[in-house]
């Protein structure tokens, strides 16, 4: 401690600031003895955020570039792809006559699959809400590290394995899963129902089962830790809202992913031991097989029941990390604080009531419907609060338009546009025309797709100095940020309208349908814009590892003039992430250009007659 | 550890809230599969069939070693080794035989006719008690965890292993609450 300068924050945390003995206890050695204990199978949670984050950036690419390979095969079916085979194998089919080289339409249904899953799961979940909970919840809150570092340890591992074992099921020679993302039955159900039904989804299972092992080790964490950890004066009103928007997040993992597992449990059943709880009359091949009285309308039920909350499990962390970039970058107070974590809740309460919006057209009880259609529907309001805030926050504000704020602002205009398409497929009549369209398509991925990306990129950009102590490159993220705004657009607008004329998801080709034959031209667009999307997140990728090593370095504790204590930590990460005291709470962390002040930390004290709360 | 539980944010130890926390959770899955079960079996093509006797005596002994697992933590609580150490070692032996009551039960259902196959009631039934018991056999590796260092670490009321022990008890309290529940639905949901 001795070499550390004493600034005017550290003298205030040294003077006022609550002594927990950390440093006495010498906790910190066996996290940080040598290479393999610091950086590998760490226990320390800014390192684990680092491997959440760099993990889901590989999934990322890997997921994109399955995007880009069947994009190129609907926007040029005639094109030859013979020149991906050394990458694809025998997926890509030569034509021994014309040479021409085609994408294996089974292997077209795999990447649609495979691009779901690991969009959704891997990077939006895990390397979304996996990176942030893990870097802000102790920092922002004021904690030495999570309630129990081993059980995070553990969680990252579980998704690595997780990972590892999708990676592999890539490589089977029949395939990987090919029935959708949502695994419905009874092509998830019958290992003979299609080549990727067999291996490819016995390891699919096997792979988000441990997956949800490490949501859950993840998800109990954030919430002991925010629960108990708190340092003195962070009172649940005073937290930042990223931290509330984590703990929402958190709540509705815990209980939203068992569902899913017990799905997954009856799933394995049907599968290995020859129950029936989701196969019924079935033959395959000629054949009758001899389960009866299962349905898979009730596999959907547990699916979406998760699934569900699984999107708000990815927004809401999103809009927690855009709420904090655009007050700090506004230079003011977040707008209706309160507002914000009420409609988060909102949200999360709802989440749990719509699921059967998803099974509309499966078959369900129409009258039924109409309650999920009215909660679906309900879910708008708070949603539209939240806009409402954002914007307000914005209105009359100092801003700066640098990357993390440009990725903030381009966040509520995706999830206004997405959102706006959802109030469509919330209702069930207009959903018997929409589903499984295009519009479909394009509303999920504009509203949780390419939004929480932009929620992540703010996050990323905003936070990264706190994760390395460098900047990354503001011209190269401008260009990222205009690239990815522009191609996102240009990609999932016209989707919209394929949609609208009833172009079905999930096809393989159009060939057949003369309705559809005058899309040709809208599909190729798409792809040119899917493959442009895809390049500028590789200079991303790029600026990401550029800057780790080279970025301009990091001079003062509080780069971006913030209030929260996260700044207040040394440049250098240490364990236990303040050297001698915890910082004391005083305020909300949102004093910014308060009594001629431009920013007020949380952890200066209160002047006479100032309020803390809000 | 004097310092770290000064402020009133310790009130209750994080790892017995996380504990509680990750019971919550294995509650949304049962939750969930006897939800399930309700839907199916609302929807006929339902197979009735009795609870064979075993399971009430399961139910029973399950029910006891709650009782003297909670009796060897108080003694641990105060003081009172042999009481600690006796009682750890029947609940240990009464959750081990829950399992094997199970298994029993299971067996006579079989001889029954009631297949894993077959029925969807005949599979719910096994998928209850077989998730169940697996969280059972979790408790008692917790339990068995307990008694090595109950016969290996010379006896000494610390606050580390008083929180050790008070998050067993916490945990086979309930898996024993939710196999009561499980099996009262099963009753009444005939």
């Amino acid at each position: 401690m001795a070499n550390v300068t004493f600034h005017e924050e550290d003298v205030l945390i040294k003077e006022q600031g609550f002594n927990d003995h950390f440093h006495e206890h010498h906790h910190g050695d066996k996290y940080q003895t040598n290479f393999i204990f610091h950086y590998i199978f760490s226990m320390d949670h800014k390192i684990i955020a680092r491997q959440f984050l760099i993990t889901g950036i590989i999934w990322a690419i890997i997921g994109a570039a399955m995007s880009v390979i069947f994009r190129l095969q609907l926007g040029f079916p005639e094109e030859s792809l013979t020149w991906i085979k050394p990458f694809l194998g025998k997926w890509i089919v030569v034509d021994p006559t014309t040479g021409i080289g085609k994408l294996a339409p089974e292997f077209y249904y795999a990447l649609v699959t495979m691009h779901g899953t690991i969009i959704v799961f891997f990077v939006l979940t895990a390397g979304l809400s996996g990176t942030f909970s893990n870097l802000l919840i102790p920092l922002q809150i004021g904690a030495r590290d999570m309630a129990s570092p081993f059980m995070n340890m553990l969680s990252y591992w579980f998704f690595f394995l997780a990972g590892i074992v999708m990676f592999y099921s890539l490589f089977l020679s029949t395939g990987p899963f090919s029935g959708g993302w949502v695994a419905y039955p009874p092509l998830s159900a019958l290992p003979q129902a299609s080549s990727g039904s067999g291996t490819g989804m016995t390891l699919w299972l096997v792979s988000l089962v441990l997956f949800v092992v490490s949501v859950l080790l993840g998800g109990i964490n954030y919430i002991t830790t925010i629960l108990n950890l708190r340092t003195k004066g962070m009172s649940l009103w005073r937290m930042p809202l990223p931290i509330w928007a984590f703990f929402v997040t958190a709540i509705l993992g815990l209980l939203s992913f068992p569902v899913l597992a017990s799905g997954f449990f009856m799933l394995i059943f049907d599968r290995s031991l020859g129950t029936s709880f989701f196969l019924s009359d079935i033959f395959i091949a000629g054949q009758a097989l001899d389960r009866v009285g299962g349905s898979p309308i009730l596999y959907q039920h547990l699916f979406w029941f998760l699934g569900h909350p699984e999107v708000y499990i990815i927004i809401l962390p999103a809009m927690g990390l855009v709420s904090e970039v655009m007050s700090v970058h506004s230079r003011k107070p977040i707008f209706g604080y309160r507002a914000m974590v009420y409609s988060i809740m909102a949200i999360g309460f709802l989440s749990f009531i719509v699921w059967a919006h998803h099974m509309f057209m499966a078959g369900i009880n129409p009258f039924i419907a109409n309650f999920f259609v009215v909660f679906t529907l309900i879910i708008a309001v708070p949603s539209a609060v939240k806009v409402f805030n954002w914007i307000t926050t914005l209105y009359g504000g100092n801003i700066r338009l640098n990357t993390p704020m440009l990725f903030a602002i381009g966040f509520v205009s995706m999830f206004i546009s997405g959102g706006l398409t959802g109030i469509f497929l919330g209702n069930s009549a207009i959903d018997i025309v929409m589903h499984d369209t295009y519009f479909v398509v394009a509303h999920f991925h504009i509203v949780m797709g390419v939004a929480a990306f932009f929620g992540m990129f703010a996050g990323v950009y905003h936070w990264f100095p706190k994760m390395y102590g460098r900047f990354m490159n503001e011209t190269l993220g401008k260009i990222h940020f205009w690239g990815t705004m522009i191609s996102a657009y240009a990609i999932f607008w016209p989707m919209h309208y394929i949609g609208m004329a009833g172009v079905p998801r999930r096809y393989y080709s159009f060939d057949t349908f003369d309705a559809f034959k005058h899309f040709t031209d809208l599909n190729k667009f798409i792809t040119i814009f899917a493959i442009v999307a895809f390049f500028v997140q590789l200079i991303f990728v790029i600026n990401f590892f550029y800057s780790i090593w080279y970025g301009k370095k990091m001079k003062t504790k509080n780069p971006w003039e913030a209030n929260t204590v996260e700044w207040t930590t040394p440049i250098e990460p240490i364990h236990g992430n303040w050297p001698g005291n915890l910082p004391t709470v005083h305020r909300w962390a949102y004093d910014y250009n308060k009594d001629e002040r431009e920013f007020v930390q949380q952890h200066v004290p209160l002047k006479d007659g100032e309020v803390g709360d809000h | 550890m004097e310092g770290t539980l000064v402020n009133k944010r310790n009130r209750i130890h994080p790892h017995k809230f996380a504990l509680w926390a990750a019971m919550g959770s294995i509650t949304m899955m049962f939750g969930a599969f006897t939800s399930a079960y309700i839907v199916k079996q609302s929807a006929g093509n339902w197979l009735e069939f009795s609870m064979p006797v075993v399971f009430y005596v399961s139910t029973f002994l399950i029910l006891i070693s709650s009782f003297t697992l909670h009796t060897s933590f108080s003694g641990f609580k105060s003081g009172n080794e042999s009481r600690y150490k006796s009682m750890l070692i029947l609940s240990f032996v009464l959750g081990i035989a829950f399992i094997i009551l199970q298994y029993f039960g299971w067996t006579e259902l079989y001889k029954k006719g009631v297949d894993l196959k077959g029925n969807v009631s005949g599979s719910f039934f096994y998928l209850l008690s077989g998730i169940h018991a697996l969280h059972v056999l979790g408790g008692i590796a917790a339990i068995s965890v307990a008694l090595i260092h109950a016969f290996t670490l010379k006896f000494k009321v610390t606050d580390i292993r008083l929180n050790r022990f008070d998050l067993v008890v916490n945990y086979w309290h309930f898996v024993d609450f939710l196999w009561v529940y499980l099996f009262l639905f099963l009753l009444i949901s005939k």
